[in-house]
């Protein structure tokens, strides 16, 4: 034995390896957006992972202070645009308790049943890209064909598909149409065994589960440290629903269930998706059996709303969790502030932590999971 | 090849037994270039979900050709789906530069077109064509997938047309290709604006 191969026989076995930076984004097909992330990895181990923020930030909020209130509710649109109704509705229940206005009977089970609809469209996308994230491609077309139906209900409504100005201050833009209700029952019916086919299509599908199941977990107190909602808390095992816990738009009227996971893995975040298209299925069918005929707008709201000094807040569960908004008036015509409690946010920053000790494989499966929209971060 | 021959302008002739035909180089190339326009998939906002349904079932985008590549090394066109911001246009342009030429950009929707919504922010770009040059605008705030459709088809006509406007008097960013769009400033400045700042780095 030479002193060569001595030394290469004391070097610890193993390959050793320098440490890369990768930035992933801003444009990446699987971000999801503008969102950049830096990784830190060696090998093929992450050992730090930083989010950069901030590619889509459009000022909403300072914009808020030179527009109108009815006027910010189009701003309302451009946050999540992926399902801009709660996003509607979370900005007119808080300018509603600052003007003290009464809505409708009607309107507030038209709200609802847009946002349950809306809610399924949002789901709809995340499961079609959360497919190819993971590899498959088909289950986006399959998605986005049940998608696109939604979005002609809301088209006939409202006349747009993505950004629908639709809830105002004090009801809902206009009354539907007759065949309306006809049409959305007939979805429902048409939707209900596609999503057998979706379990099936993906749910299952081996290759799926060996990619996600028991990737990224998230403990039910890390969970709630970091100030999750929406389905991504639900999957921890926390029993959180504004739906629940804090009614608005009276859905405590309706019956339906809040699935929960038990790990908070990757799996059970999708799962918990899948099993709430269900459960807005069973809302919408429920409130379009109670749609009492009667006005969609309450009385007396002016056209430039100028309310009294104040403040309020009002949150929603938005497609991708709760949903805050915080008014403050100063008796002027348009908000002395306005912020927004962003889900999609809050629930990307807990990424820097699942992320770190993860394989590279694995980011876009956890990022894909988290299901944020670009627009919601950075407003 | 009937239809192909029918459609090939300039000098076209089909001969006995049809398997062969005579056409320019240019032609036959700008032909091939437009019937297999490849974007990359570069979503910003808003309008990247309705240029993801262009792409999907109903609209099926694959009938013109367009089939979405993720490298910029790969694309022809740069779909531009979204509000611009001061942030994002330095790596829009990084990105622009990266694809081959001759390369091909759509405005899509008024964001990209003009600040849209946001035509009074702080943060956003007003225009994207402040930073590239723009072959085809789209209005809407988000305009539908057949708009999208619509501006391919017209980006497809101005493409067959290339080599004549080329003789006829050529754009600036034919002339030189797109790597060096000269400013038409007097002085020469930078086409990108200082404000936009430096880029920041992270990590």
């Amino acid at each position: 034995m030479n002193i060569e191969t001595a030394e290469a026989a004391k070097e610890p076995r193993g390959v050793k390896t320098d440490t890369l930076f990768i930035n992933l984004g801003p444009q990446h097909p699987s971000t999801h957006g503008v969102l950049r992330i830096g990784l830190t990895i060696e090998g093929e181990v992450i050992t730090k992972a930083v989010p950069d923020v901030g590619y889509l930030h459009r000022g909403t909020s300072k914009l808020a202070e030179v527009r109108g209130y009815h006027h910010c509710v189009v701003l309302t649109d451009r946050w999540d645009y992926v399902s801009a109704m709660p996003n509607n509705l979370v900005f007119c229940l808080a300018a509603e308790k600052l003007m003290a206005l009464k809505v409708p009977p009607r309107a507030d089970s038209l709200r609802v049943i847009m946002c349950e609809l809306n809610r399924i469209a949002s789901h709809l996308l995340f499961f079609g890209t959360y497919g190819i994230d993971t590899g498959a491609i088909t289950p986006f077309l399959y998605a986005f064909r049940e998608r696109e139906m939604v979005l002609d209900l809301f088209e006939m409504v409202c006349g747009a598909r993505l950004t629908y100005n639709y809830i105002r201050i004090g009801g809902v833009m206009v009354d539907i149409g007759d065949d309306w209700v006809a049409k959305t029952r007939e979805f429902l019916e048409y939707f209900k065994p596609r999503l057998d086919e979706y379990d099936t299509l993906l749910t299952y599908n081996p290759i799926f589960l060996a990619r996600t199941q028991g990737i990224g977990t998230i403990p039910k107190e890390q969970a709630i440290n970091w100030g999750l909602s929406g389905a991504n808390l639900r999957a921890s095992g926390v029993n959180y629903d504004v739906r629940k816990a804090d009614p608005y738009s009276g859905y405590d009227q309706y019956q339906f269930d809040i699935p929960l996971g038990k790990t908070g893995s990757c799996w059970e975040r999708y799962f918990c998706r899948v099993s709430e298209i269900r459960q807005s299925v069973r809302i919408v069918e429920q409130a379009l059996d109670k749609l009492a005929p009667g006005p969609v707008m309450a009385t007396g709201v002016a056209k430039v709303p100028k309310p009294q000094p104040g403040e309020a807040y009002a949150h929603v569960e938005a497609s991708r969790g709760d949903l805050g908004i915080y008014l403050v008036a100063d008796g002027q015509a348009s908000p002395y502030r306005m912020h927004v409690k962003a889900p999609s946010f809050i629930n990307l920053a807990i990424l820097q932590e699942i992320l770190a000790g993860r394989k590279v494989a694995d980011v876009i499966a956890v990022l894909g999971s988290i299901d944020i929209v670009l627009g919601e971060v950075d407003r | 090849m009937g239809i192909v021959l029918e459609k090939l302008p300039g000098i076209t002739k089909g001969l006995p037994g049809g398997e062969l035909f005579l056409t320019t180089a240019d032609n036959i190339i700008e032909y091939a270039r437009k019937t297999s326009l490849w974007p990359m998939t570069f979503g910003l906002a808003c309008c990247a979900i309705e240029m993801m349904a262009s792409y999907a079932s109903r609209f099926d985008f694959d009938r013109f050709g367009v089939i979405p590549r993720p490298s910029p090394r790969q694309a022809d066109v740069m779909i531009v789906a979204g509000t611009v911001c001061k942030k994002m246009a330095e790596p829009i342009l990084e990105i622009y530069h990266q694809m081959p030429e001759p390369r091909f950009v759509i405005s899509m929707g008024s964001c990209a077109n003009c600040g849209g919504p946001y035509y009074d922010s702080y943060s956003v770009l007003k225009g994207v064509d402040r930073i590239v040059p723009v072959d085809v605008y789209i209005a809407g705030c988000p305009p539908r997938p057949e708009a999208l459709q619509y501006a391919v088809v017209k980006l497809q006509e101005k493409m067959q047309k290339m080599r004549t406007i080329s003789i006829a008097g050529a754009s600036l960013q034919q002339e030189h290709g797109s790597r060096d769009i000269l400013s038409t400033a007097p002085n020469n400045e930078p086409l990108i604006s200082p404000e936009i700042g430096p880029r920041i780095e992270i990590g």
